[in-house]
């Protein structure tokens, strides 16, 4: 549990974690466009309010750039480091 | 134990989600700004109870119920009058203003021209999204020529006005141009302009993917978002000339005045001193 009761999804993805939350996930997109690696994607489960949340696909291809925590508009992904 | 978004902390979190539309650029605006306060504050050069957020009226300006700070939503165009006074009684306190293009190059207008002027120490943040966007997507004055608006059917008439050229020439100390399509390059213009005395002015050039997208035939975020970024030119040290725009020759981002004259309120407690022979803090 994350926020105020919130799930929060914690994949590892090679040397990081990949943390989504999704029922802040808007269905934007912009986190699987900028991401240059192709490790998002589109999902297919809606959240709290319709919106088809994203999803990590390829977590093993992430380098921990944070190109999706800094262009996610709506605070719904980001990356820790420390998972083997 | 999972952890918390970082920006968590910051934010006002039971209004999370944002009332913005899916994909809009202000959610990557406040995100940045909130990280380039973050660096200041953990660094020890910005004390969190002294920042404070003002913003008009407009999608932009909705950006103050956000942030975990003190903040005021007031009339249109005039979040500059508003931070201004905070600023004047009570020093310590570093105010960010933060409006559209609408809110504060229209509207606004007059009172962004004199705070300039003053170099009243503020830092204003502009979002142009090129459009009113609130009120249902309207030419701006910022729109680029030759564009669809709801407003502009036949596309838009009129020159567009550059808001960077206008700053620098009334004297700000800082004028910075960024884009949301390149949040971390923006970041370091917002960690910079929250240092400088004076008037920082920084211009980020955003995206209203609802209604200026939809009017220019790119109605997917993911698409008006590479398309900005295609029309966006990274210079080191670009000349005043070059910040003017259009959308054929696209956007330059960078800085283009960094100085350090004195602000208003180094004038106004100096002037205040010598008149009352000291002792005005
Ligand atoms: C005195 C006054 N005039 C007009 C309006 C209507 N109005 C609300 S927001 C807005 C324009 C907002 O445009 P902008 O500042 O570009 O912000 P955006 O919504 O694009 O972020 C206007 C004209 C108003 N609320 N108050
Ligand atoms: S951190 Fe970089 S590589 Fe990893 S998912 Fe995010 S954008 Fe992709
Ligand atoms: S950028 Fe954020 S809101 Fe948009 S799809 Fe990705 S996680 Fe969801
Ligand atoms: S109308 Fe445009 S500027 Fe306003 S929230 Fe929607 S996308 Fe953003």
């Amino acid at each position: 549990m994350g926020v105020r009761g919130l799930s929060q999804l914690r994949i590892a993805a090679n040397k990081y974690f990949i943390n989504i939350i999704p029922d802040r996930c808007k269905e934007c997109g912009l986190c699987i466009a900028v991401c240059p690696t192709k490790v998002l994607g589109r999902g297919s489960e809606r959240n709290l309010r319709g919106f088809r949340y994203v999803v990590a696909l390829n977590p093993e291809k992430c380098i921990g750039c944070r190109n999706c925590e800094y262009n996610c508009p709506d605070f719904a992904i980001f990356i820790e480091v420390g998972a083997k | 134990m999972a952890v918390a978004h970082p920006l968590d902390k910051y934010l006002r979190t039971d209004r999370i989600p944002t009332m913005w539309c899916p994909g809009c650029g202000l959610g990557i605006v406040m995100g940045t700004l909130l990280r380039a306060v973050d660096r200041r504050i953990k660094e020890g050069s910005l004390k969190r109870e002294n920042v404070g957020f003002a913003g008009g009226i407009g999608c932009t300006a909705r950006m103050t119920l956000y942030p975990l700070f003190d903040s005021a939503h007031v009339i249109h165009g005039r979040a500059i009058p508003f931070a201004l006074a905070v600023k004047i009684v009570k020093p310590e306190m570093k105010m960010i203003v933060v409006g559209g293009d609408g809110d504060l190059a229209a509207i606004g207008g007059n009172h962004i021209l004199h705070a300039i002027r003053r170099n009243a120490d503020l830092l204003v943040v502009m979002v142009n999204n090129m459009i009113y966007g609130m009120t249902g997507g309207q030419v701006a004055p910022t729109t680029p020529r030759g564009l669809y608006t709801t407003t502009t059917p036949y596309g838009n008439p009129e020159r567009e006005m550059n808001m960077i050229k206008l700053t620098a020439a009334l004297g700000a100390n800082y004028v910075a141009r960024g884009s949301i399509t390149h949040p971390q390059l923006l970041e370091q213009y917002l960690y910079k302009a929250l240092g400088k005395r004076g008037l920082a002015f920084v211009e980020v050039i955003s995206t209203c993917p609802e209604l200026f997208g939809r009017h220019i035939g790119f109605r997917s975020p993911v698409d008006l978002y590479m398309e900005i970024r295609k029309r966006i030119v990274i210079k080191a040290k670009p000349s005043i000339e070059e910040s003017d725009y259009s959308w054929e020759k696209g956007f330059v981002i960078g800085e283009f005045v960094d100085r350090d004259e004195p602000g208003f309120t180094d004038t106004i407690y100096e002037y205040l001193n010598k008149i009352r022979g000291g002792g005005v803090q």
